[in-house]
């Protein structure tokens, strides 16, 4: 087993106790040879051992911190340090990261994953850790042999001195080395010489993926260990008014009821029993003031509101003139729904809280978060709060909870309780539970003058703020604009001299929350269907259209040629097939995506294959591009084919997976990842195929069928001839 | 009290007869392989094999399992032998993977019936199993070359 988990670590440090005592590398981070400056933040940190721990008995650890939710992170991070230790790849294991100021993120400073960033915001801090160490061990070697530093090179876990044919391991060198003193400046590689970074190297996780013992949050057991399903309220602002619980306690097994913050919790010792306790309590809610709540209120809600002036987030030249001139005028509505993340594992903690301390198991995003959220609820020290993070069976965003509430739940019960709690969520709780994708509407506006060249795009963004009222408000809401209801529309890539783009923010209560791409899951669908459209108003081709609109934007313009070379644009197909692009920015990664699809008499499509090409800049571990590239358009293509929550009298109409449809394996289409050479600055890779897919697939549509869907998910009805 | 045999081993489960054999696994007997993702036999994490079929185990009650042979992604192999985890791990298939034991266990029964699955052999079987993460085209290749390990071995065993 290579990675080393809350419930494993107890056993695997009695059969490898090698590692542990003395034998460690402790260091503090010095500055690279060249950077100056190292970023105080986690230089400073006062605990050393943090990312890797060297064994007598040459096993290489290395402490995660990011959280492997499928992304690769627990090998593509290793690789890294890997590269710059020159260890034995064969030997390295993982180990989630504890929570600790030092293990924050680089950029964003608290503990998290999120945001596409793993890879890009370790690159330099993990390089830095395996050269240290590399430097420490060559450094105990030399003085061992009473040779001169430079004489000695490490390879493979070993260090040489070529010159008096001596060698010494890894682990013959970790205790002595642990007594050194952490240089202050070492050198990285030059990227030429990387020998790992690069590579398709395989996942350190797939073994234990493929028999049954990867541990995620919902395999956790503890001794003593009771379950508990929570009733929320089904009408999204809810609350009990009042509640009966004799029915639930009827049932043999179950144990306790108890209300919390969230809702009615009901505790059996087993999942199957709390499930039927909590299907047969009695609750009356307090409905709130969003009980009547429905898509249709909300379609004719923010229709109104796209007919006023929002919050600007981006201005550029005179955008009323410009369209006032105009030859050629378009304008549409672009409508998508509220989305569930529905990850495979549904979420999950188990929480110990005792008198002494809390350990809390889970699959989350955010540590720090929820630990501070653990502390509050038991007062406890900091020290004495411990969050183990298990693998994550998918988070695509739902595993990144600003208020922590899959944590706080299990803790309450805990500390009601005095036992050890697992709280589980049904798959309908989760479909029915909100913190979705926002339903957003938009209104966009074009002029073509002449020349046949657009000289004026409005677009109009209404939905709810996914980061109001949380603690991110702070920083991503600049002038009244959410940057995440905005992105990969306020920055338009395209050439147009009059520009406006604003937002409405309208609250409900229904709570939402970033969902794989966030923004761009929605923008990218409005602005490259739009372009699309006003191409063919144009009368141009949408690739050259695009392509001459993209002269001053190189990375665009490298990913959208290199998709174009390897398609076949242009070239024809057979009656109702169609080809469609898409061309898209985010996390700093471009992406450019040519669908293939046929539409049915029936109004049925198909999408028969994807090409994809990304610039993310220099990369670690293509196997991982390839894997993420391919998720991230069949994350997306469930979404434009089906996802849909809608509302009706404040609550969720959908709840399982016969009504809250994703994709499967007869409508995968064949997909083709091309990576831009590049030597630019690196991005992120998890989320940036996503937004493209929808686009394309629609603009392949209009190719094949001449019908233009503006509304997701893609109705067969309109597509029916 | 309900007998189970599971990966040949016998169990006394103490619960109600109509506990979902997915629960009585995960919850009763510690075999957390078999996963919940639905609980309507909407997704496939929970396949298990009874007497050799592939079963929603979150939607058969315990009381119609009895005194059958029932095999979890933990009795497969016990070593990663199986063609299909070989063929898995050189394909590197599993993203998240809390789907995979699902998939690999719906997989297994359909190489048993035929060891020369079409790709649409392969959707006909395979639908039933939803991966989030979208591992299909490499669920795909990986089924392909357990088929080819499992037609090698038929031919050096005959």
């Amino acid at each position: 087993m290579r990675i080393i988990n809350g419930m494993t670590r107890r056993s695997f440090l009695k059969t490898s106790a090698a590692v542990l005592g003395g034998l460690v590398i402790g260091f503090q981070l010095p500055s690279s040879g060249r950077r100056i400056e190292a970023k105080s933040k986690w230089a400073s940190a006062d605990i050393a051992n943090a990312f890797l721990r060297i064994g007598e008995d040459d096993s290489i650890t290395i402490l995660v911190n990011h959280s492997e939710m499928g992304q690769g992170v627990y090998t593509s991070l290793p690789m890294i340090v890997a590269e710059e230790l020159d260890c034995n790849w064969d030997n390295v294991r993982v180990e989630p990261a504890p929570v600790n100021m030092v293990y924050g993120h680089t950029t964003f400073g608290s503990q998290m994953t999120g945001g596409s960033s793993s890879v890009w915001t370790e690159w330099e801090r993990l390089r830095l850790v395996g050269a240290t160490a590399k430097a420490m061990l060559i450094a105990t070697a030399a003085k061992t042999w009473e040779v001169a530093v430079e004489s000695c090179r490490a390879q493979n876990s070993v260090v040489f001195h070529d010159e008096s044919k001596r060698q010494l391991t890894y682990g013959q060198l970790a205790t002595q080395a642990s007594q050194m003193s952490t240089p202050t400046q070492v050198n990285l590689k030059d990227p030429k010489d990387f020998k790992i970074i690069g590579t398709p190297v395989k996942r350190l996780d797939t073994p234990e993926k493929t028999n049954g013992e990867a541990i995620f949050g919902m395999d956790v057991n503890l001794p003593g260990m009771l379950t508990a399903v929570v009733k929320r309220s089904p009408i999204f602002g809810g609350k009990v008014k009042s509640f009966s619980a004799d029915k639930a306690k009827a049932i043999s097994g179950v144990k306790s009821v108890l209300q919390i913050s969230s809702g009615i919790a009901v505790v059996a010792d087993n999942f199957w029993t709390a499930k039927r306790g909590a299907q047969a309590l009695e609750i009356v809610w307090d409905e709130g003031p969003d009980a009547n709540l429905s898509t249709e209120q909300q379609t004719k809600q923010y229709a109104a509101l796209a007919e006023t002036p929002g919050a600007v987030a981006r201005k550029k030249g005179n955008i009323q003139t410009a369209i006032d001139v105009s030859a050629t005028k378009l304008e549409a509505v672009y409508d998508v729904p509220y989305l569930a993340h529905a990850p495979m594992e549904p979420l999950n903690c188990v929480a110990d809280v005792r008198k002494d301390g809390c350990d809390v198991w889970t699959g989350t995003q955010l540590q720090t978060a929820e630990h501070a959220t653990a502390k509050a609820i038991t007062g406890l020290p900091a020290e004495k709060v411990k969050i183990h993070t298990t693998l994550l069976g998918g988070g695509f965003g739902r595993r990144a909870v600003p208020d922590c509430h899959f944590v706080s739940e299990a803790v309450q019960i805990s500390k009601a309780l005095k036992k050890p709690i697992k709280v589980v969520w049904t798959r309908e709780d989760d479909i029915q539970g909100g913190w979705y994708r926002p339903r957003y509407y938009h209104k966009i506006s074009a002029g073509i003058n002449e020349d046949k060249k657009p000289i004026a795009w409005k677009h109009t963004i209404v939905g709810q703020s996914i980061t109001a009222g949380t603690p991110f408000e702070a920083f991503m809401v600049r002038h009244g604009v959410d940057v995440t209801s905005v992105e990969g529309a306020e920055n338009l890539p395209y050439a147009i001299p009059n520009v406006l783009v604003d937002l409405h923010s309208p609250r409900h209560k229904v709570p939402v929350l970033w969902w794989r791409s966030v923004g761009g899951t929605h923008n990218a669908f409005a602005v490259e269907c739009f372009l699309d459209e006003v191409a063919h108003a144009a009368g141009r081709d949408p690739y050259e259209f695009r392509r001459e609109l993209l002269a001053g934007q190189p990375r665009h313009l490298k990913a959208l040629e290199l998709a174009i070379s390897k398609s076949n644009w242009g070239k024809p197909l057979p009656e109702r097939h169609g080809r469609g692009l898409a061309v898209h920015s985010c996390f700093g990664s471009f992406v450019a995506q040519v669908a293939e699809v046929s539409v049915s008499k029936e109004g049925k499509v198909k999408v028969h294959n994807v090409v994809c090409a990304v610039d993310c800049g220099p990369i670690v571990n293509p196997n991982t591009i390839d894997a993420q590239i391919e998720g991230g358009i069949v994350f997306g293509l469930a979404a434009a084919l089906y996802g849909e929550v809608t509302l009706k009298n404040g609550r969720a109409q959908q709840s399982n997976f016969y009504d809250y449809k994703v994709l499967r394996m007869d409508e995968m289409p064949k997909v083709e990842t091309h990576i831009v050479p590049s030597t630019d600055k690196m991005g992120g890779i998890g989320e940036v195929s996503v937004p493209p897919i929808a686009p394309a697939v629609v603009n392949a549509i209009f190719d094949a069928t001449g019908k233009r869907i503006r509304q997701l998910p893609i109705s067969s009805e309109e597509l029916r001839s | 009290m309900v007998q189970l045999k599971i990966n040949q081993k016998k169990y006394e489960i103490d619960a109600d007869k109509s506990m979902p054999l997915l629960w009585a696994l995960r919850d009763k007997v510690g075999l957390t392989g078999t996963k919940f993702g639905c609980g309507v036999a909407q997704c496939g994490a929970c396949t298990v094999h009874v007497n050799g079929e592939a079963v929603r185990s979150c939607v058969t009650p315990i009381s119609a399992v009895e005194g059958k042979e029932i095999t979890t992604i933990e009795g497969l192999s016990s070593d990663l032998s199986h063609p299909l985890q070989q063929a898995w791990i050189a394909e590197d298939v599993p993203q998240c993977g809390y789907c995979q034991s699902g998939q690999i266990m719906s997989a297994a029964v359909l190489l048993k019936h035929n060891d020369q699955p079409s790709d649409e052999d392969i959707n006909d079987v395979m639908t039933g199993n939803i991966c989030r993460c979208g591992t299909y085209n490499r669920i795909r290749r990986a089924i392909h070359q357990a088929a080819k390990t499992v037609r090698k071995q038929k031919e050096d065993n005959s």
